[in-house]
């Protein structure tokens, strides 16, 4: 995320390219994601012009990769650290319900609703991070588990309290303004606000402040790491909480926003969100990737996801289009990464 | 002769039933090589452990300084000033030379809650240190580690333990999976921290790398010091017959000269390996 071409280290010999030359942009680890997006927006512009790019064309994929980044990133950094959260498929749902039931269906303060759904989401990712710590089952399983009981118990609860696996919530005021309205009485969800402002957060968080440095070493060798002094379960808790608090949060918003909250739905954000991370140059076994990365497996998922509208294809065939792009980018991650590895020894060698 | 660093007393450990290590009683010195000799399951990688905190001795002491000392964990031995440095460095591929460098102690700049990493300075301190040690060829701190070849990756683990005050640097097996010139590098490297006054735990098997760099030399046999001596006090041939355990190494030894006067002074591989 540094692109400071003055401060060379020590030693360095003059004659070395620059940092901002093509081959070390492309050794970043977002170049893949990068290039994907590229490649996307010049075939959906080259089969449905560039409706998509107009305004409302624009707000229907925007909107899509808000709900759908602010659950990637965090996902992503788990990634990152070497663990997976499946469980925020059910998180999605979960968050929705509860902000309804309390705000909805008892007529409770949204603010309460809020308050509470946010707790949960925190309740959740400390189940979920203390047994990925205390016990030695995979991260996958674990959250897999959770993943069932969250939506049981969603279920359960829900039609124990309301009769009903829908339930309606009315909100009016600050509340509305600010989780869950249109922007400028358009089509661009408030989302988008909360999206761009949690990135720069996260870039920060994670490019940086030194911590995320931490986040990085977990991934390449957590037995290293540990031994370095980087206190790996506190930061292990720390990510799960934050990824099913985002992903409660992301239910909670389409609740507010659409006036209502179903026990369905929310699935598709287990594999979305792994796609646009793997996209966005992540390496699934951990220890490399970038938010920027992410950011951009996001957007590039919400025009495929979208900008079939735009075309003359049958909406079917996304799902086609999805699944080539994610071997196509996993394949071209894998070659910078190779090329992040060896190119500069090359260049050292003269 | 100055006063040992780090002794151990009549250090014992069983795992259950199995006993794996007994009486061992050695010690190490400021600016000397202990090189610990043995064959695969002699009980290197469990004294090791115990040095580093990974396992505590079922009885006997370590001292350290003259003080009597537990390591409970390896963080306390690393803060007691004992480093160790595993065969893959124990660094991590993915990371660039500064920022592995420095996990876990990374240099800031900013203030507040906008202190940010500080990767000029990292990189400029991490490619510093792997200078000093003499390995020259390092000169960006943005590269990967894992672009690193073997033995600049255990330099780069050995300036990082030296540079964070290590005072006993254990190396765990460093030029076992390194060629012959990578392993140079990596004895230089012992050598140089040596030259500033650590003491060095090297484990290996191989005792061409031992003798090239060891003040003092025990071979470990079947959980027990079977031998302690000091530099020049005996061979190669001596010391490859008391890891082997027997006269039978000898006669292969003899072999081995006669081939590799006929090849060149190579040793045959299938042999050294």
């Amino acid at each position: 995320m540094t692109s400071t071409t003055a401060s060379r280290p020590v030693g360095a010999k003059p004659a070395q390219g620059s940092n901002l030359s093509l081959g070390s942009l492309l050794r970043r680890p977002e170049a893949g994601a990068f290039l994907g997006l590229l490649a996307v927006l010049i075939f959906f512009a080259a089969f449905g012009g560039l409706t998509f790019l107009k305004p409302a064309g624009m707000s229907s994929w925007l909107n899509v990769a808000a709900n759908l980044g602010i659950i990637a990133i965090p996902v992503g950094l788990l990634m990152i650290a070497g663990e997976l959260d499946i469980s925020v498929g059910a998180m999605v749902p979960f968050g929705a319900m509860t902000v309804a039931v309390i705000s909805g269906h008892y007529g409770m303060s949204i603010w309460l609703g809020i308050a509470v759904t946010m707790a949960f989401g925190v309740t959740v990712g400390l189940i979920n991070g203390y047994m990925v710590i205390r016990t030695a089952v995979p991260s996958l399983i674990v959250t897999l588990g959770s993943l069932f009981a969250v939506q049981g118990i969603v279920l359960g609860l829900t039609v124990l309290i309301t009769k009903s696996t829908s339930v309606a919530l009315t909100v009016d005021g600050p509340a509305k303004v600010i989780f869950g309205d249109f922007l400028f009485g358009g089509q661009l969800q408030v989302m988008v606000i909360w999206w761009l402002v949690l990135t720069a957060a996260y870039v920060f968080f994670i490019h940086f402040s030194p911590k995320g440095n931490w986040i990085f070493a977990m991934g390449g060798d957590k037995v290293s790491a540990r031994n370095a002094g980087i206190p790996t379960d506190r930061m292990t808790i720390v990510l799960f909480v934050l990824s099913s608090t985002s992903a409660a949060f992301v239910g909670m918003c389409q609740a507010i926003l659409y006036n209502s909250a179903q026990v369905a739905g929310g699935q598709s954000f287990i594999f979305n969100s792994i796609i646009s991370v793997v996209v966005g140059g992540v390496l699934l076994t951990g220890g490399f990737g970038s938010v920027v990365g992410i950011f951009f497996g996001t957007i590039t998922f919400a025009i495929v996801n979208q900008g079939i509208y735009y075309t003359d294809f049958d909406r079917n065939w996304s799902a086609l289009i999805i699944g080539v792009l994610l071997l196509l980018a996993v394949l071209m991650n894998n070659t910078f990464r190779k090329m992040a590895l060896s190119a500069t020894t090359k260049k050292k060698g003269a | 002769m100055t006063a040992p660093i780090l002794a151990l007393k009549n250090i014992n450990k069983s795992f259950g039933p199995i006993d794996v290590l007994h009486d061992i009683n050695l010690e190490v010195r400021p600016g000397e090589v202990l090189c610990l000799l043995g064959d695969n399951g002699a009980g290197k990688s469990t004294l090791i452990k115990i040095l580093s905190g990974v396992h505590q001795p079922t009885t006997g002491t370590i001292e350290l300084d003259g003080k009597e000392v537990t390591f409970p964990a390896p963080r306390v031995a690393q803060e007691a000033g004992i480093s160790t440095v595993h065969q893959f460095g124990g660094t991590f591929p993915l990371m660039s030379i500064g920022r592995s460098f420095f996990v876990g102690v990374e240099p800031t700049k900013g203030w507040g809650p906008f202190k940010i990493y500080d990767r000029a300075r990292a990189n400029a301190i991490a490619v510093k240190a792997v200078q000093d040690m003499g390995i020259t060829r390092i000169t960006d701190g943005d590269r990967l580690v894992g672009g690193l070849s073997g033995g600049e990756r255990q330099s780069l683990a050995i300036a990082r333990a030296v540079h964070f005050g290590a005072r006993v640097l254990i190396l765990d097996e460093p030029t076992a999976a390194l060629g012959v010139k990578q392993a140079t590098h990596v004895l230089r490297i012992v050598n140089e921290a040596k030259r500033r006054g650590l003491a060095v735990i090297f484990i290996t098997h191989q005792v061409m790398h031992a003798m090239a760099v060891g003040d003092h030399f025990a071979v470990l046999i079947r959980g027990a010091v079977a031998a302690d001596f000091r530099k020049g006090e005996k061979t190669r041939e001596e010391i490859t017959d008391l890891m082997a355990g027997g006269a039978s190494m000898a006669s292969l030894e003899a072999e081995i000269e006669g081939y590799m006067a006929t090849h060149d002074g190579h040793p045959p591989q299938a042999v050294q390996a």
